[in-house]
């Protein structure tokens, strides 16, 4: 059987499982729907929670990054995790006690202000929105290798099955539908990961792999991967070669984000007691956990495997010649994303680093005129197994947990965004009087539109999918997540919260669109990330900036505006105990 | 609900676990992944140093052990407090 049909049959029973457990789970109960995870074990929740976080960023295109630059990209793996100690510790007990449904129903109750609750709805929209891009980026990118298409097209194929998939919509809030989205996705990313660890170093379990020895060579497995970037003239994999601020600031971006992503924290809201929210957090990064212990060492050992196969006798002989190239290169090149250049017209394929003055002379005395391989980040993961030569069927499952990462998470924020514009800003501002009918109507539209948009700027996104994605961590850190804490651990009042809101996100705004485009449209920015505003800091880590900005207005407008009212007041002291919290959900 | 300045006492104790809790979090990524890493250069882990394995393993595994501790820890500071539900 070749491979296209396996990866069919896989996709195909992978979708059939979710589809027929959300039948079954539907059939079982009708109020399961609503009530979403009320009554579920800590366990479930956080396993359920781990997929619907779990996206594309984090399956397809993270662990790619991670590969080509080595240490620089840690902020991912400790940002990603890192934020859910603030959700456990700073947000999602109190959160639970409040006991709403949503994080700008909480906004606005605590700030008893209307027009909070709005800028917390546009917040909410607009990072969302970002993240669907980062989504679509992944998707396209996983559509057009399994179906054999130019990613363009693949991107067209996959924003009409994130529609279809958004609008059957229930299955997302099955609990069980997405424990089985779990499984898929973890199964697809650790096998083929402890099969290559086995290869490599002998250690089947990855995290542990990644700092053993190397079998073929003896000598540690990333002391050889610093050897042998090094000796292609690429920075060392463990040095650090990043700006050290810039690294900071956007490993907190990515934590404070975290914990301001309006579709993760809802997840805590329907847990039955305070004390479960508290477990619910560890649980949820138990699951995550796994994945990101085992991302740092698939690109590791990604980078290791690509080199070997393109320099099969080692980095000081001649590279394979293009015509030998193995198969997977072939088929990666129909999707765009991998790009052969034969620049000195040898018909090897030579891959190095063209930028690196100090490599230049040894380039130049081989006669290189310039590397002439292309690897878009975003393939790596999807590739990895077909790079180790694994059997057919680890490929074609590594190909449905890949499209169940993106294709849940991107549902899920559909979803949120639509009920965001329907029952939030239209129902709740616009037009409150709105029948139930048009209500959906108007859901529906939000969705297509977000969709289209999102579709659109997924043609030229403004960076690999994981980095779109941090952008979106960005905007939720600088306006979400401030305005969250301040309402539990201060006493600031609904005009800070407002101009606090209003400032993180459009000062974060302003400074994404200054280096990516306004809009995102390509060619609209007037500074890039290689050369940015505010000295080294680049747009995916300006987040935190904007969070203390948040921070700042919301306190000095506080301070010089009435006080809360008293009933306000009681409210905050109630949120912090956690006695009470039945009857809080009961209102 | 539990009297005032009992509630006091709980929250003031609840803001110092949190408080150590950050301090460690923060010392375990920010420190000893990025700004420490130079200082732990010396001490050796499977071909490259300990600041370059806690950034990539070390950072996610304190990370859980502090969620569960908090988990704990503020459930039995629930019922020291007689606030638990």
């Amino acid at each position: 059987m070749d491979q296209f049909t396996l990866n069919w049959i896989f996709i195909g029973a992978s979708f059939a499982l979710y589809i027929g457990i959300a039948i079954w789970a539907r059939a079982g109960s009708t109020s399961e729907f609503y009530a979403a995870g009320r009554g579920i074990h800590p366990v479930t929740n956080g396993m359920a929670t781990a997929a619907d976080w779990m996206s594309a960023a984090s399956f397809i295109s993270m662990a790619g990054l991670i590969a080509f630059t080595g240490y620089d990209n840690s902020s991912f793996l400790m940002g990603w995790t890192g934020g859910y100690v603030l959700l456990a510790l700073l947000l999602a007990p109190y959160l639970r006690k409040f006991g709403k449904y949503t994080v700008s129903e909480f906004i606005g109750d605590r700030f008893y202000s209307p027009t909070a609750r709005m800028v917390a709805v546009i917040c909410l929209i607009v990072a969302s929105t970002t993240y669907v891009i980062g989504q679509m980026t992944g998707v396209g990118v996983a559509f057009g290798r399994f179906l054999e298409v130019d990613k363009t097209t693949g991107l067209f194929i996959g924003a009409a099955v994130v529609f279809a998939y958004a609008v059957f919509g229930g299955m997302k809030g099955v609990t069980y539908t997405q424990v089985a989205q779990y499984c898929v996705l973890i199964i697809a990313y650790t096998i083929p990961a402890i099969f290559i660890s086995l290869q490599l170093t002998g250690n089947p379990i990855p995290g542990l792999g990644l700092f053993g020895d190397h079998v073929a060579s003896g000598e540690p497995l990333l002391a050889k991967l610093d050897m042998l970037v090094e000796e292609l003239g690429f920075n060392s994999y463990t040095g650090h070669h990043a700006d050290t601020l810039n690294m900071v600031l956007f490993t907190l971006s990515l934590m404070i984000g975290t914990a301001g992503l309006p579709h993760v924290i809802m997840r805590f809201f329907t847990v039955p007691k305070v004390a479960d929210a508290r477990w619910s957090a560890g649980w949820t990064l138990v699951f995550i956990a796994l994945l990101y212990l085992t991302a740092p060492a698939v690109g590791a050992m990604a980078r290791l495997n690509l080199i070997t196969t393109v320099y099969p006798d080692g980095t000081a002989s001649a590279p394979i010649d293009y015509e030998a190239r193995p198969d997977w290169m072939a088929t990666w090149e129909t999707t765009g994303l991998l790009k052969f250049e034969d620049k000195n017209g040898d018909g090897k394929i030579q891959w190095y680093n063209d930028k690196s003055d100090s490599f230049a002379e040894t380039a130049a005395e081989r006669g290189w005129e310039g590397s002439e391989l292309n690897v878009n980040r975003d393939i790596l993961v999807l590739a990895n197994p077909e790079i180790a030569q694994l059997p057919g069927w680890v490929i074609a499952l590594v190909a449905a947990g890949g499209l169940a990462a993106a294709l849940s998470t991107a549902a899920g924020l559909l979803l949120a965004i639509s009920s965001a514009v329907s029952h939030d800003l239209i129902k709740g501002a616009i037009n409150p009087g709105i029948s139930e009918k048009g209500e959906l109507l108007s859901a529906r539209i939000a969705m297509a539109v977000a969709i289209c948009v999102a579709t659109y700027l997924g043609l030229n996104p403004p960076g690999f999918a994981a980095q779109t994605v941090a952008l979106a961590f960005g905007l939720a850190a600088a306006s979400i997540f401030p305005a969250l804490m301040m309402g539990i651990f201060t006493k600031v009042n609904n005009k800070g919260a407002v101009a606090g809101m209003l400032t993180g996100l459009i000062v974060t705004l302003v400074y994404i669109f200054m280096h990516k485009g306004w809009l995102f449209i390509p060619g609209t920015n007037q500074f890039t990330d290689a050369d940015p505003l505010l000295g080294t800091i680049k747009s995916t880590s300006f987040g935190a900036i904007g969070a203390l900005l948040n921070f700042a207005v919301a306190f000095a407008v506080s301070k010089s505006s009435d006080p809360i009212p008293a009933e306000i007041e009681e409210l905050v002291e109630s949120v912090r105990v956690p006695k009470g919290a039945g009857a809080a959900q009961d209102h | 609900m539990a009297d005032n300045s009992s509630s006091n006492a709980y929250w003031s104790a609840n803001l110092r676990i949190i408080k150590i809790s950050l301090v460690i979090w923060a010392l375990v990524s920010f420190g000893f992944g990025i700004l420490l890493r130079p200082l732990l250069s010396g001490i050796s882990v499977g071909g490259t140093d300990l600041g370059f394995w806690f950034a990539q393993q070390g950072s996610i595994l304190v990370f859980l052990a502090l969620i569960f501790f908090y988990a704990w820890r503020m459930n039995k500071l629930d019922a020291e407090h007689g606030v638990e539900e």
